[in-house]
């Protein structure tokens, strides 16, 4: 028998399209003609707009326009031009941030301007969206939680490319735009720093990330297993008995001892997914300004063990005589 | 069931098994065998294929040593005119170290026309060939090696053939890298390309001027827990990447990694480092001399095909002797057999030898 699932659906409930809920006056309308794709409904709603954009859509869009063309252009330039270099050495190329020497002057175009231009369009074009993310969930009559999720995400953000950059004093500690330089950066980050596994908000980032996935796995897993008895329809369910949303709570009571509830599960999630970025960004705004190397602030606060010394190791080659010419 | 979406469904385990293949076509073939080298639990370890090794160990086999020479009283000085370096040597041996020369430096030609690589073979006392001026420099530099940087070639010691392998130029030689073309007005920033010589990262792809040809300071990490006042200079990030590049470049050119120096929980620390780590301090002191006093100074009489885009001489860097192996040729010594070359430089020909 034909069975909903929520992933690869077997059968694809379609409705007759639908525009959504009905604005108050005052808004754009939601645009686009709505219709129906195969494909999309084997994962989701085969439903594909309507769509509301609205003024800071348009004006987040043209400003992240703005930003991935600087971006993009330079990028092209620095392979002077050359349309397969450009596709060919895609993940290597970036626009830099300015050289240290300029400190948080104003560069010129050529050594560093562009990336500060670039920044600014691309701030620009998230804080829009978050603007309309809030300003989307009034309308819609439901909660911010998710324009606060997308909050502390900005918070890291801001925090690697802006606020960090200021209190060092040096654009140049900023991150590069480009896909493998910004993973270089990261890693001479963590190397300059003294290893950043030993930031102990790096630990607590870390963790929240390692727990947003582990809790996304559970409640995932569980709502798949109890679909079958309408699981998730899991709000008509909450306070009944023998349901499928008290059968997910009970194999976690039974396997664990304890159990989320249908709502705090949820609460779970976002805290340990908003946690990520903001443990993260507070990690990162430590790094320099107030602590210069992590693996000896460990080893001052105990949390670095010392291991026995490698046989032959010698002292600081740097203090030995006779190597340098 | 249409018949579109079935012609669909049975692709697409094919176009899963094209993409996993994709995904595992970078990955080396199996064995992979870790040898322990540091406490347990740090990580440090190295990872060897022996399949991969073995192909190494034979690319990097030493030649078989030249005959013996037969004792003579008479020195090469005595007999040879415009003897600078070896002139000290037997004739016999001098003649023996030269005939290995031949084969060490250009061995891609036939044996009857080696000593005229170098040499005018109607008058071989002449110094009329820029490549005879460049290897007496070169003697030299191998010489002063042998003897004075045994923190770095203890005993096993160096020869012509360690980086030359038979050809005239080293495969590894490097020269200043100015990067790929840019329009007029573009800033280079030095790094962002995938290049080579830094493992393909994105770290700036000519680590080699300013580390060794240049004398900058490569150590960034900072050795005290907080923020030193007082406007003490601080290092940047990017100060960073251009170490990070250039130890890239020796891992890629030992064929090791980090750890074979370090330990990388804490990379600046040299209590927590290997022995490795101090020889490789010394190596990088020595490598700089001998593109300063010994190749820089060539400049002049090299012709273009022995320079770069940027003019200067073909250099030294890590690959050049090592080619891939944590000790050159593995650790042979092919010093023993030509002691000759063990130094220390004559001092009366020192100042003759050094082409300044």
């Amino acid at each position: 028998m034909a069975e909903y699932q929520n992933i690869f659906t077997q059968v694809q409930v379609r409705s007759p399209a639908y525009p959504g809920v009905p604005l108050e006056g005052g808004h754009w309308v939601r645009q686009g003609q709505p219709f129906f794709n195969y494909w999309a409904g084997k994962i989701g709603d085969a439903q594909i707009g309507p769509i509301y954009l609205g003024g800071t859509g348009v004006a987040s869009l043209i400003c992240g326009f703005i930003a991935i063309e600087i971006i993009g252009l330079n990028m092209w330039a620095s392979v002077d031009w050359n349309p397969i270099e450009f596709i060919r050495q895609l993940p290597w190329l970036a626009l830099e941030p300015p050289p240290p020497a300029y400190g948080l002057r104003i560069p010129p175009l050529n050594d560093g301007g562009w990336w500060l231009l670039a920044g600014f369009f691309l701030t620009t074009s998230i804080i829009l969206w978050w603007v309309r993310t809030y300003r989307r969930a009034v309308a819609l009559g439901i909660g911010t939680h998710m324009a606060w999720a997308f909050a502390a995400a900005i918070w890291l953000y801001l925090v690697l490319g802006f606020i960090r950059p200021i209190l060092m004093g040096s654009w140049a500690e900023a991150v590069p735009f480009g896909i493998f330089p910004h993973l270089d950066w990261t890693a001479a980050f963590s190397i300059r720093y003294g290893n950043l596994f030993y930031n102990p908000f790096h630990m607590l980032s870390i963790a929240f990330l390692y727990g947003s996935t582990l809790l996304f796995a559970m409640h995932g897993a569980t709502i798949l297993a109890v679909s079958r008895y309408g699981g998730d329809r899991e709000i008509d369910q909450v306070t009944d008995r023998g349901t499928a949303a008290e059968r997910a709570a009970l194999f976690w009571r039974w396997t664990m001892g304890f159990n989320a509830t249908m709502e705090s599960i949820h609460r779970w999630a976002w805290w340990f997914a908003v946690l990520t970025v903001i443990t993260g960004g507070i990690g990162i705004l430590l790094t320099g300004t107030v602590v210069d190397n992590w693996y000896l602030w460990g080893v001052k606060h105990g949390i670095a063990p010392a291991y026995p010394p490698i046989p032959h190791s010698l002292p600081d080659a740097s203090l030995l005589p006779g190597g340098a010419p | 069931m249409t018949s579109a979406s079935s012609v669909t469904r049975k692709s697409v385990p094919l176009v899963l098994a094209g993409l996993a293949a994709l995904v595992v076509a970078g990955c080396e073939r199996p064995p992979q065998e870790t040898v322990q080298s540091g406490y347990r639990g740090l990580g440090m370890e190295a990872v060897i294929n022996p399949r991969i090794l073995q192909a190494k160990l034979n690319q990097n086999a030493p030649p078989v040593p030249e005959p013996p020479a037969e004792p003579a009283p008479v020195k090469a000085s005595q007999v040879y005119q415009n003897v600078q370096v070896l002139g000290e040597l037997s004739v016999t041996e001098f003649t023996r170290q030269m005939i290995a020369m031949g084969k060490w430096i250009a061995g891609d030609l036939p044996e009857a026309e080696q000593c005229g690589y170098c040499h005018n073979t109607e008058n071989f006392a002449l110094d009329d060939k820029y490549t005879k001026t460049v290897a007496r420099s070169m003697l030299a530099l191998t010489l002063n090696t042998n003897a004075a940087w045994k923190i770095h070639v203890a005993d096993t010691g160096v020869t012509c053939y360690t980086c030359h392998r038979g050809k005239g130029v080293p495969a590894n030689a490097w020269t200043s890298d100015p990067g790929p073309g840019k329009p007029e007005g573009f800033v280079s920033t030095g790094q962002n390309v995938g290049a080579a010589a830094v493992g393909y990262t994105s770290l700036p792809y000519d680590p080699l001027t300013p580390f060794l040809e240049q004398d900058n300071e490569i150590s960034v990490i900072s050795t005290q827990a907080l923020p030193p006042g007082g406007g003490e200079s601080r290092k940047s990030i990017k100060q960073a990447e251009w170490s990070y590049a250039l130890m890239m470049h020796v891992s890629q050119s030992l064929g090791v990694n980090c750890t074979f120096c370090h330990n990388s929980r804490s990379f600046f620390d040299w209590d927590q480092s290997t022995q490795q780590r101090t020889t490789a301090w010394y190596a990088i002191r020595h490598v700089r001399e001998l593109n300063n006093e010994y190749i820089q100074p060539l400049k002049d009489i090299l012709p273009a095909s022995r320079k770069g885009p940027l003019g200067d001489p073909l250099k030294v860097t890590c690959s050049t002797c090592h080619n891939g192996a944590y000790k050159p040729l593995f650790g042979a010594s092919m010093l023993k057999d030509y002691p000759g070359l063990a130094g220390p430089l004559p001092i009366k020909t020192a100042a003759a030898a050094s082409p300044r």
